[in-house]
């Protein structure tokens, strides 16, 4: 299942959500991403008052469901969930939950760094941070293609 | 033909969403990246940036050379920051 909303969400009740009922499930693992402040170090970046995410409603949905479907079929997973907010968020809150439950704990695991390497790189958000110094567009970072790379098949 | 920005490339368009009627000859993404920076000055400067810009038609990712026709929806963004 996956979800595009502005609310926050409980990771708890997301949790016991996505296993109730089930008896078939060996393993449950999950991953938060939360607003980070960065450094507060004295000539450091200045630090985050906010974030705002912004998303492709439509296209959003069709690559986050596109990269659980893949995820599924890879891991051999009994239930997932994507949950990506957008919006304005402060630091501290949940930004993105990616959950995999599956029969024994190595698919799971991995399912969930995945899921949310895959969702870095190809599902459209956008962050804009808040400092005193003002509004920037957040750069993509060269290792979220390399953390992406290595789920890809090895070259022959 | 419908064209969406997002992120900083919004700012740069000066605008979300618009639609467009380029001339015929306009068949492939890349020729629309270039049709649309001849419309306007501060698009045309953020499209030097060619390598970085990610496009999409009708919601899915697309080369350059992939095609564009009437009626696609056809959106241009910066890389992706999610997660």
């Amino acid at each position: 299942m996956i979800r595009v909303q502005a609310e926050p969400f409980d990771l708890g009740a997301e949790l016991a959500g996505l296993t109730a009922g089930r008896t078939d499930i060996g393993g449950l693992a999950s991953f938060v991403g939360l607003v980070r402040e960065f450094a507060r170090e004295p000539g450091g970046e200045p630090a985050v008052s906010a974030m705002t995410l912004e998303h492709y409603p439509g296209m959003t949905e069709r690559q986050l469901a596109a990269i659980e479907a893949q995820a599924i079929e890879r891991f051999q997973l009994q239930a997932s969930l994507i949950i990506h907010r957008y919006g304005r968020m402060l630091p501290g809150e949940p930004i993105v939950l990616v959950a995999a439950a599956a029969a024994h704990r190595a698919p799971a695991l991995d399912a969930c760094a995945f899921l949310i390497d895959w969702l870095k790189t190809k599902a459209p958000f956008w962050k804009q941070e808040e400092t005193a110094a003002g509004r920037r567009w957040v750069d993509a970072k060269p290792e979220d293609d390399t953390a992406a790379a290595r789920w890809l098949p090895p070259a022959r | 033909m419908k064209i969406l920005y997002f992120a900083w490339l919004r700012t740069k368009a000066g605008c979300a969403e618009e639609d467009v009627t380029p001339p015929a000859e306009v068949t492939t993404v890349a020729a629309l990246m270039d049709w649309l920076a001849e419309q306007r000055p501060g698009f045309a400067e953020a499209m030097t940036a060619k390598g970085v810009i990610r496009a999409a038609v009708n919601q899915a990712y697309a080369e350059p050379t992939d095609p564009v026709r009437p009626g696609d929806e056809v959106a241009f963004f910066p890389p992706v920051t999610g997660g």
